[in-house]
Parts: structure tokens; C-alpha cells; sequence
């Protein structure tokens, strides 16, 4: 989130599309009623369904998965047709004027550079026409032919409500009321949140379905503001700190880049991350980024990282691709080449597209261990539970290995929320019979690797035997020592840069915060974005002061969030190019003359003038970007690509199948099904009932939503003859589910291009262990196949068939 | 010391709390023509149900079912949200959901209604009830079964006008939602209400949840909702737990909730039903042994009430569980 929970309290409107909130998220969903209640405002849901947090909206229009690019670049259109644009905060936050490469171009899905045997572009005429001093050419009265401003205007433009129709199938009428209510947020004193989730990340262009919102949201001003923002919605109560501590294979701790092959030494992998200011004056804060990497590095080697060896750089990993995200490790396990399995809380054989490649993956391993507080399916994936398992288990050899550990409930420390706080907690009881901590798991792990290395070399044993390890108990690291590491400290005594006979922190205390990170060797941090979490006023995180200042749900002293404490990002963005706020009853920050002062942590150098330093901090522009340059693989407009499975062809160019520069394995080209044999389109979903594969385990839960089934209309139904409650047998080219059918309202039929296109529906919280029913999830149709930029299955549009059925056979 | 609490948001007391609700604030008593008048009078409690601020989460469900203890079976599913797929001795409350098309606007709107107790200022129930103090109410409003009094004759659930108490198979006992009366007796509000996660459920002085409504209806009119409005229905003297309603001119879209309730007119011309319960007792032979302790009593029934009570029951009580 850009913003925070309580945040959404200050909305005008909110905007529920690829997400449905009062569902997956009904606790943080009170802030919404709270903007509605006490603010009056207004709630738009989006949706192929009628979900439940329609059920409380203001208006509801139909969508079809996997168009949401198309109806969002229709806004933008209608938009920019209609005048209603926040002008002064367009022109002067975003990179509206800036000029683009004459050698950019677009026609009919694809940008200048495409490579169509590669399936990716070559990214060089993505970007700005630079001066002879450096920096990008600008035209402040938009009028420049190739500004991006006239780019984009031109890009939309085919997005007209008869398009948005003809692609999305949402009445021309349905989606004009949609635009007409998003459009009175372009006036300065008004505002709009966006709350998404896995409904826009899980699709094949699913970082440019949320890249179209926030280009809106910049054109409106929305961003920066109380009240407005991108919201993701974060699925679990810590998948924020899972990325931000760097769990996923391209990346460290804090978002800095795992270096890959090409990269053979320090200077070779900074060079690209020097980021010089694009426009003159601006901030560009990744320029410090070597003061991370080399604290990170401490953090990691001690006294093992030096200048000499490059902060022990020859330790790390290089990636020899752009990722080993969930699909190629699968990929990789499927073909035969990779042995051994960690599977650390959670559930690969509900939770991976295609659960025939998957079992068959898993099969091919000689050890799997799971960790997990559950009896888990993929523990048991070798068990043959009859029809919802069917498995030979004399063929698999795969030696399974069940470590039981403790849940969240049992363990202290902290979890990340999705508004970026980090919120200390403690355990409320204790550990039943053999369950461990995770820390306990993975120090064991570690100590025993550690003892093999000493004794046995090994071909490089430097990174394991120097591997920072100094925690009182070396079997067990406690969260507040890792919590502390994090945060980082002075290796030596640090003075000011200014007054050497100044010391800012004495050798061996904790660093303030980030700021006095430095790329000499002198401080450590295992995580600069949490630096100031834990530092010597305390641990922050563990703080519970609710006191509410202003008024406006800022609550600075409650846990603490990351960066600096700050709650709501490029909050300098909330006051107008002189500093003053857009609308006073909203403030966050205004310049009183000299610096910047409010309710919040200034996203901004508290001194930096505010004509001359841009909002966007991070970008070396100091605007953020309408245009997004080379940053994303599929183009730097969003374009609508049909999902990779879709009942009709794409009517922008139907030469191209899906998302023209995703990744997709042989192997998985030839289970694409195809609308004449699969003809309705399908999309995953959670329940409230339930959480994830956890709750079927709990008899409350199980009770109140018992049993697996699918959604349809009742036109669906009546052609297919499918009684409500009957039983349904959906099938997809990868694989079939048995099911209970609901058949409801709340799908509706929709005319996509002429074509009548019904809706599945099919929740994911069932599986063969536990207390609920035995069924299935969705996974076992779903493809393997994600998206262009991050590789996340594209679980939410895909094709099915479904016919009556009869019920499972008893086991 | 108030005498409930104002919210049911409030964290709960830490300082010990007297239990507040007690044998001397009833003010009806099942088959008791005595009752003492009692010496002082609760504030009267509402529970205040916003049907269109709910998002059918059934957190209030899982509340109920942890706070009192109760084990509703996993079933199976039946083609809608719904479950358990009607309230039961062991779900004293249940989500309600209905797919309506606003004939006005063509518009699909999905009502969930929390369905439970009414606790009814004139209570059906309570009325109907043959067997000495299974049924009582208490001054703020709260009517409660105490269970140990209970014969399971099921009269309960014909007198009442919303069709709410279930009989237990297993210990013949009628089962209801108590309105948390345990909780409400130390200061702290429904669990239900505690739960829910947009304050669609509030709890507190009937004063205060009819003002509160009052605001609600006020934002659903300027959402378009002309009919808006508050169900505290006077056919039943008013209610414990109200709605707000978006389509308070018809409330029988909700899932049937009744557009007038009344108790059923051969319950309030019963006279005898002070003297009672043989005739039950008869109908539940495989009772016997839980209701031993009721034949040792001296029971009579008037032939006019073995009719009356006939009447009231019809089909027997077991259809009901």
C-alpha cells in the first residue's frame, strides 16, 4: 500500500476492482464502511461477479477476467476526452512532459524493438530524448508531439466505451457511470483509493493491470493524498515482509536486485545502479543504493566483507536467469533437475498451477521436507485419497520429511501488514507436542551445514563458514536479534560528515535509521528499508500509542511503519507545487518557508524547496511515470493482451495469444486449451469462510462453508441442464474437479465482441486433509503460464467445460 | 456502575464487574402467574443488525459458536451460501442471503440477513411456554431459556413469530441466542457484535441504537434508498435486536422476515397455560428419563388446554429440530 488501512477512512471513493475486499480482507474492509458511514462516500466494485463487497457497493458493473487493462485505459481516455485531470499535479508530478526517443513507436499490440522468436523486446528506444547536459528533454506546455502526455493520448485512444464494451463486456452505460464517478476525483479536494489484490496480480499482464490503475490515480492526483493511493491488499499477514526481506529469488533484503551472471564484479553490478538525476536538482535516492549493498554485506560477513574484497561480493549467488520463480523451479523439477525440496509454510499441490505437473514434479524428487504447523496435502501428496488424490503410491519414491512447526499464534515477533507496518506480537500459548519454531528449524539446519563445511571443505565453503552467526543461543536466533540486525548498527564510531569531531553513533549502537547507513564498511543493516525499527529509543514495533493527533488516522506512534516511520508514501505529493496542501481538511505536510512540516514523516528532504525538488523521490526524474520507460518487459504503456487462455480473440491484433513477451515451457504450449473445446471462461477466487488451506482444518470454519463447489449463472445453468446443488463435473485441457454447483445471480452472462461469454467460478479452499469435505481447488485446471514482469500464475482467467454430474463414489 | 455497556466496541471491563442480571430483574416468567414485580428496572438493551453495512462474513456465526460452545455439523453444501442450512440447537444464529432484483432499477442486490432471536418485548415464546421459568425476561429486554427448566415440548417455536428456537435431539432442550445475556450481565456486549468486523452489528441502550439507526437511515435515503428504515416491528411490542433495512417497506425480501409479526392468536387467548405440561410430555416419550423430574411435580392440564395446546403444536415439534 502506498497508503494505509486506516488511511482508507479519508476516501471520497473507493475503487474495488481485482480484488474483492470484504471477502479476502472483511477486517481491514471496516475502514471502508467507516469512509462510507462517516464521510459519505461512495463504493465502486468491478467485478465478473457480484461479490460480497458488492453486495455493500454504491454501483457494480460487470467485467470480463483479464480485461481490466482495456476498461482502465478506457477511463483514462474518457479522462482526458472529459477534462477531468488534476492539471497542476499532472503536469508538475508526472513525467507528462518529457520527451520521448524519436525511435519509439507502437502499432497494433507492440512496441518498437519486439524480438518475436525471443519473446522480448529490446528496450532501447523506451526512454527520454536527453539534452546535451544529461538530462531529459521537457516541453512544460505539453505541446511537443512526442511529450509523453501526447503519446498517451494517443495510445488510449482506441479505448473508446464501445471498445471497452466490445473487449470487457460491460455495458457501454454501466462503464460510462464507472468513469463519470472516477472523474470527479480529478478536483483537487477530492479522493480515490484503489484497493486491489490477486485479482489484478494474477494474470499474465497482472503488473500492468495495476501499473494502468496507478497511471490513472497520477492523472486524477490521487497519489500521495490522504484517501487515496494503491492499495494492494496483502493476502497473507506477512507477504509484505516476505518481499521486503528479499524471499524471492531476484531479490536481497529491501527491494535491492539479486546480481546475475554477466555481473562479475562490484563495480559491473553498481554501474548500472548509479541512477543520476534525470531532471536537474532531483533527489534520486537510489544513489545511495551502494550504501545498502555494502551494509547488507556487513550485515551478512562481518568482518569477512572489506574493501579488498569487494564487501565479499564473490559470496553471492548470480542469477544465471531473471528468476527461479514458483513456475521454473517446477518447471525444473518436472524435467528431472532438482533433487530436493524445502516447502517452508506452504502448499504447493493446491497452491501451483497445474496440479497433474506438480504431483508429477514432486514424484520426480528424492527428498521433500515440509514445514508447516499442518498436516499439509503436499506432505501427504503420495497418499491416495481415491478420486481427490489419485495417485500410485508404490511408484513414488520421494522420501518425505514432516517437520511440524509453530503458527503465528505461538511465536513472537513481527508481521508486516499490508500498509507497510511492522506490528510486534506475542505468542498466546505454547506449542503442541514436537512443533518447533522456525528459527529453531532453520539455525539447526545452518549449525549442522556449518559443522560439514569445517570438516569437509566443500568446492567454495568461504560464504557458509563467514556467514555472520553471532546470537546467544547459535541453535536458535530470538526475532529481537534478528529484528536488531535488520535495523542495523555502527561498526565503528561514525562522525559527521560535516564536523569529524562529532560522533553521530558511538561504535556497536544501533543506527537511528537508514540515513546513517554508509558504503565504507562502517555500519551494518540486514534490511535498510526496516532500518529504524528497532534502534536505540527501543523496539518500535512493539509500540501500541493509538493517541490520534490530527484527527486523520495517522497514528505515528502505533508499531512502526517502514520507511522512517513514514505512513503514507510521496506524501509531499498532497500539497500543490508551492507546498501548500491541495485540500486543507486533508493535510499531510506543507512548507511552512523553510522546510516541510505535518502530521507525517516528509517524503522528502525536510529542507528541499518545493519548486525544485520533485515528489517521486525514488525516480531519478523526481516525477513519477506515466511512460515507464525500460522498467517493465511487456512495454512502457499497458496494453490489453487476452488472457492466455480466452474464449475470444484479442480485437486489438488476434494474431497475438496472451502477453507477447511472457515466458512459457514447451511442455506447458500444448495443455493451452482453446475456446471450441473449452467455450466458458473460468476465475479462482477465496471465500470468507475460509483462509487459504488453513481453515478446513478448524471445525468452525468447516462448518459454515463445508463443502467445495463452483459458481454459474442461471442461464448457464439452464442450458447445461445443472440443478442448484446438483453435481458438476468442470474439466479444463489439464486436468477435471467434481463439484457442488451454486447456481446464482450473481454471474450474469456477458457480449464480449458479439460473443456470449459465461462465467465459472471456483473457490480454492478445499483439498483431501482436514476437517471441511474432501474436494478440490482450482489449481487442478488452472495453466502454467504467469506473468511477463514477475511471473505470477495466472490463476484468475482461463477455460473450462462443465457438465451435470454424478456425486463421488464413497471412500 | 452502568447497567450495560454503551457499546459493544468498547473493550470489555478489567475491573471485576458484579454479575448485573440476575433472578430479581426478571419481569416475565414461562407459566409463572406470581412473578414478584421486580424492585428496580434495567435500561432497556438492543442489539442493532445494519443490513446494509454486513458483508455476510459470518464472523458473528464463528463468534457465537466459540463464545457458547456449540458444534454445528459440517454438511454438505446445497447450492447456496448458506450454512448450516438452517438455525439449530447448536447455531443460534445464521447469515441469511437472498438474490433480489430491484424491479425498480434492474439492479441484482444481495441482502444478508443475520437471522437470531428477536428478543421480543412481548415474546411468543415465553407465552406459549407450559413449563415454569424454561422461559424468562429480563428487565432491559433480554429473554432468555434456562435450559434446566426446559421440557422440549417445542411450544416455544410455535409461538414464536420468527420461527427461531430449535429442540435438541440429544438433551430435548430448546435453544436460542441468549442475546450474550452472560456477557451482557458483566458489562460487555454480544460476542456477535464484538466480531463483526464493520460494525454491522452494534450493541447498547435501545435509545442509543434507535439514534444510531436513525443516522444509518438517513446516509441509505441519500444513497437513493427512499424506503430505508428501521424493523423494530410494534405487532410484537418492538424488539432486542433490530434491523436497518434498505427496503424497510418489505421486509419479507430478506429471507422472509415477516412484514408484521404477531403472536399467533391461539397463544395469546390461552389462558391455562400456567397449569400445563402432561400433553408434552406425552408427545416425547423418548424424553422420559430427562423429564422425571417434571412428572414427580403435581401436573395438571385442563381438557381446554390439552385442545388449545394441540392446536398451537399441530405437526409436533420434532419437524422443528
Amino acid at each position: 500500500m502506498t497508503n494505509s488501512w486506516t488511511d482508507i477512512r479519508n476516501t471520497d471513493l473507493v475503487i474495488v476492482m481485482g480484488g474483492n475486499a470484504a471477502e479476502a480482507h472483511p477486517c481491514g474492509f471496516k475502514w471502508v464502511t467507516e469512509a462510507k458511514a462517516n464521510r459519505g462516500a461512495k463504493l465502486i466494485v468491478v467485478d465478473p461477479r457480484y461479490t460480497r463487497t458488492a453486495s455493500v457497493s454504491d454501483f457494480y458493473a460487470p467485467i470480463r477476467q483479464g480485461t481490466d487493462i482495456a476498461f482502465l485505459l478506457g477511463v483514462i481516455r474518457y479522462c482526458i476526452e472529459n477534462n477531468k485531470v488534476q492539471w497542476e499535479y499532472a503536469k508538475n508530478f508526472t513525467n507528462a512532459a518529457l520527451i520521448v526517443k524519436d525511435a519509439f513507436a507502437y502499432h497494433d499490440g507492440l512496441f518498437t524493438g519486439y524480438d518475436a522468436e525471443k519473446r522480448d523486446y529490446d528496450r532501447t528506444s523506451w526512454d527520454y530524448e536527453l539534452g546535451p547536459d544529461g538530462f531529459a528533454q521537457i516541453d512544460m506546455t505539453l505541446q511537443h508531439p512526442r511529450c509523453v502526455w501526447n503519446l498517451l493520448k494517443q495510445h488510449v485512444d482506441i479505448y473508446t466505451p464501445e471498445m471497452v464494451e466490445r473487449i470487457c463486456g460491460t455495458p457501454k452505460e454501466k462503464f460510462l457511470t464507472v468513469a463519470r464517478m472516477i472523474g470527479e476525483s480529478s478536483a483537487p479536494d477530492k479522493a480515490m483509493t484503489s484497493m486491489y489484490a490477486l485479482g489484478w496480480t494474477q494474470h499474465s499482464s497482472g503488473s500492468q493491470n495495476i501499473r494502468t490503475m496507478a497511471m490513472l490515480q497520477l492523472i486524477l492526483g490521487n497519489i500521495g493524498i490522504r484517501g487515496g493511493g494503491m492499495n494492494a491488499l496483502r493476502g497473507h499477514s506477512n507477504i509484505q515482509g516476505l518481499t521486503d526481506v528479499g524471499l524471492l529469488s531476484q531479490y536481497m533484503p529491501g527491494y535491492l536486485n539479486m546480481p546475475v551472471e554477466k555481473e562479475t564484479n562490484l563495480k559491473t553490478y553498481l554501474s548500472t545502479r548509479q541512477f543520476k538525476p534525470l531532471r536537474p536538482g532531483q533527489t534520486s535516492y537510489w544513489q545511495n543504493y551502494p550504501k545498502f549493498f555494502v551494509s547488507l554485506q556487513k550485515a551478512m560477513f562481518g568482518a569477512a566483507a572489506t574493501a579488498e574484497n569487494d564487501w565479499a561480493y564473490d559470496y553471492l549467488p548470480k542469477l544465471d536467469v531473471p528468476a527461479y520463480d514458483v513456475l521454473r523451479t517446477f518447471e525444473l523439477m518436472f524435467n528431472g533437475k532438482v533433487n530436493g525440496y524445502f516447502c517452508q509454510g506452504f502448499n504447493p499441490i493446491l497452491a501451483f498451477p497445474n496440479r497433474a505437473k506438480i504431483t508429477a514434479s514432486l514424484s520426480n524428487l528424492k527428498w521433500l521436507v515440509t514445514m508447516d504447523p499442518l498436516d499439509t496435502e503436499t506432505s501427504r501428496f503420495w497418499q491416495n485419497h481415491g478420486e481427490y488424490n489419485d495417485v500410485d503410491t508404490k511408484s513414488i519414491q520421494t522420501e518425505v520429511i514432516q517437520l511440524p512447526t509453530t503458527c503465528f499464534a505461538e511465536e513472537e515477533g513481527s508481521l508486516t501488514n499490508s500498509g507497510r507496518w511492522l506490528q510486534w506480537h506475542w505468542p498466546g500459548g505454547s506449542p503442541p507436542g514436537e512443533a518447533k519454531h522456525d528459527n529453531w528449524i532453520m539455525g539447526q539446519i545452518f549449525v549442522r551445514l556449518r559443522a560439514l563445511y569445517r570438516k569437509e571443505g566443500g568446492a567454495f565453503p568461504d560464504p557458509i563458514l563467514n556467514l555472520t552467526w553471532d546470537y546467544k543461543d547459535e541453535n536458535e536466533p530470538k526475532p529481537d536479534e534478528l529484528a536488531r540486525e535488520m535495523n542495523g548498527r555502527a561498526l565503528t564510531d561514525l562522525h559527521d560528515p560535516t564536523d569529524a569531531t562529532k560522533i553521530v553513533v558511538p561504535a556497536g549502537k544501533q543506527v537511528a535509521n537508514f540515513s546513517q547507513l554508509r558504503d565504507d564498511g562502517t555500519t551494518s543493516s540486514g534490511c535498510w528499508i526496516y532500518s529504524g525499527c528497532f534502534n536505540e529509543a527501543g523496539n518500535n514495533m512493539a509500540r501500541r500509542d493509538n493517541t490520534d493527533a490530527d484527527g486523520l488516522g495517522t497514528y505515528p506512534n502505533w508499531t512502526w511503519s517502514w520507511p522512517v516511520n513514514r505512513r503514507t508514501l510521496y506524501n509531499r505529493a498532497s500539497a500543490d507545487l508551492q507546498g501548500k496542501p491541495w485540500d486543507p481538511s486533508r493535510k499531510i505536510l506543507e512548507w511552512d518557508g523553510a522546510k516541510w512540516i505535518g502530521s507525517d514523516v516528509p517524503d522528502i528532504a525536510p529542507t528541499a524547496k518545493p519548486e525544485e525538488v520533485g515528489p517521486f523521490i525514488m525516480n531519478a526524474e523526481g516525477s513519477a511515470r506515466l511512460f515507464a520507460r525500460g522498467m517493465l518487459r511487456d512495454g512502457p504503456f499497458p496494453v490489453h493482451y487476452e488472457p492466455f487462455e480466452s474464449p475470444v480473440a484479442n480485437v486489438i491484433n488476434p494474431e497475438i495469444r496472451g502477453n507477447p513477451v511472457v515466458r512459457v515451457f514447451l511442455d506447458d504450449v500444448a495443455q493451452f486449451g482453446t475456446p471450441d473445446e473449452f467455450p466458458y471462461a473460468a476465475t479462482s477466487y477465496r471465500l470468507t469462510e475460509h483462509f487459504h488451506f488453513w481453515t478446513k482444518h478448524n471445525r468452525v470454519n468447516a462448518a459454515l462453508q463445508p463443502e467445495f463447489f463452483v459458481e454459474l449463472s442461471e442461464e448457464l445453468a439452464k442450458e447445461k441442464n445443472i440443478p442448484l446443488g446438483g453435481w458438476v463435473r468442470v474439466w479444463s485441457k489439464r486436468g477435471s474437479i467434481r463439484a457442488k454447483a451454486v447456481v446464482t445471480k450473481r454471474i450474469r452472462p456477458l457480449i464480449c465482441n458479439g460473443k456470449t461469454v459465461h462465467i465459472i467460478g471456483i473457490p480454492l479452499h478445499w483439498g483431501f486433509m482436514g476437517e471441511a469435505k474432501k474436494g478440490f481447488g482450482p489449481n487442478s485446471l488452472t495453466p502454467f503460464v504467469g506473468d511477463a514482469n514477475i511471473d505470477t500464475p495466472e490463476y484468475k482467467a482461463f477455460l473450462v467445460n462443465i457438465e451435470p454430474t454424478s456425486g463421488p463414489a464413497e471412500v | 456502575m452502568p447497567d450495560s455497556p454503551t457499546t459493544a466496541v468498547s473493550n470489555p471491563p478489567v475491573q471485576e464487574f458484579v454479575n448485573n442480571l440476575g433472578a430479581s430483574d426478571m419481569i416475565s416468567r414461562s407459566a409463572t402467574g406470581d412473578l414478584p414485580p421486580p424492585a428496580r428496572r434495567l435500561t432497556e438493551v438492543a442489539k442493532l443488525i445494519d443490513v446494509s453495512k454486513c458483508i455476510g462474513c459470518k464472523a458473528c456465526q464463528s463468534a457465537c459458536i466459540e463464545w457458547n460452545d456449540t458444534s454445528p455439523a459440517i454438511e454438505d453444501n446445497v447450492g447456496i451460501y448458506m450454512n448450516p442450512h438452517d438455525l439449530t440447537p447448536e447455531m443460534f444464529t445464521l447469515m441469511r442471503f437472498s438474490e433480489w432484483v430491484n424491479p425498480e432499477t434492474d439492479n441484482l442486490e444481495w441482502l444478508i440477513r443475520k437471522d437470531g432471536c428477536m428478543h421480543c418485548t412481548d415474546p411468543g415464546c415465553l407465552k406459549a411456554c407450559p413449563a415454569p421459568g424454561a422461559i424468562v425476561q429480563y428487565s432491559n429486554g433480554i429473554v432468555d431459556f434456562v435450559h434446566e427448566n426446559c421440557i422440549g415440548c417445542g411450544y416455544c417455536v410455535k409461538g414464536c413469530p420468527f420461527n427461531i428456537p430449535r429442540i435438541s435431539k440429544t438433551d430435548h432442550r430448546a435453544y436460542k441466542c441468549t442475546l450474550c445475556s452472560d456477557r451482557v450481565a458483566v458489562g460487555q456486549g454480544p460476542a456477535c457484535a464484538k466480531a463483526c468486523p464493520t460494525q454491522a452489528i452494534v450493541f447498547g441502550t435501545k435509545a442509543d441504537m434507535i439514534k444510531h439507526a436513525e443516522g444509518r437511515i438517513t446516509d441509505l435515503k441519500s444513497r437513493g434508498y427512499a424506503n430505508a428504515g428501521l424493523y423494530d416491528p410494534p405487532g410484537v411490542g418492538g424488539t432486542h435486536v433490530m434491523y436497518v433495512l434498505h427496503h424497510a417497506d418489505k421486509p419479507h425480501i430478506y429471507d422472509g422476515l415477516p412484514d408484521n409479526p404477531k403472536i399467533s392468536a391461539v397463544v395469546q387467548t390461552w389462558k391455562g397455560v400456567t397449569k400445563y405440561v402432561g400433553l408434552a410430555a406425552m408427545s416425547f416419550a423418548a424424553a422420559a428419563s430427562v423429564l422425571h423430574g417434571v412428572f414427580a411435580k403435581p401436573n395438571r392440564v385442563a381438557p381446554e388446554d390439552d385442545a388449545n395446546a394441540e392446536r398451537l403444536v399441530g405437526g409436533g415439534p420434532e419437524e422443528r429440530t
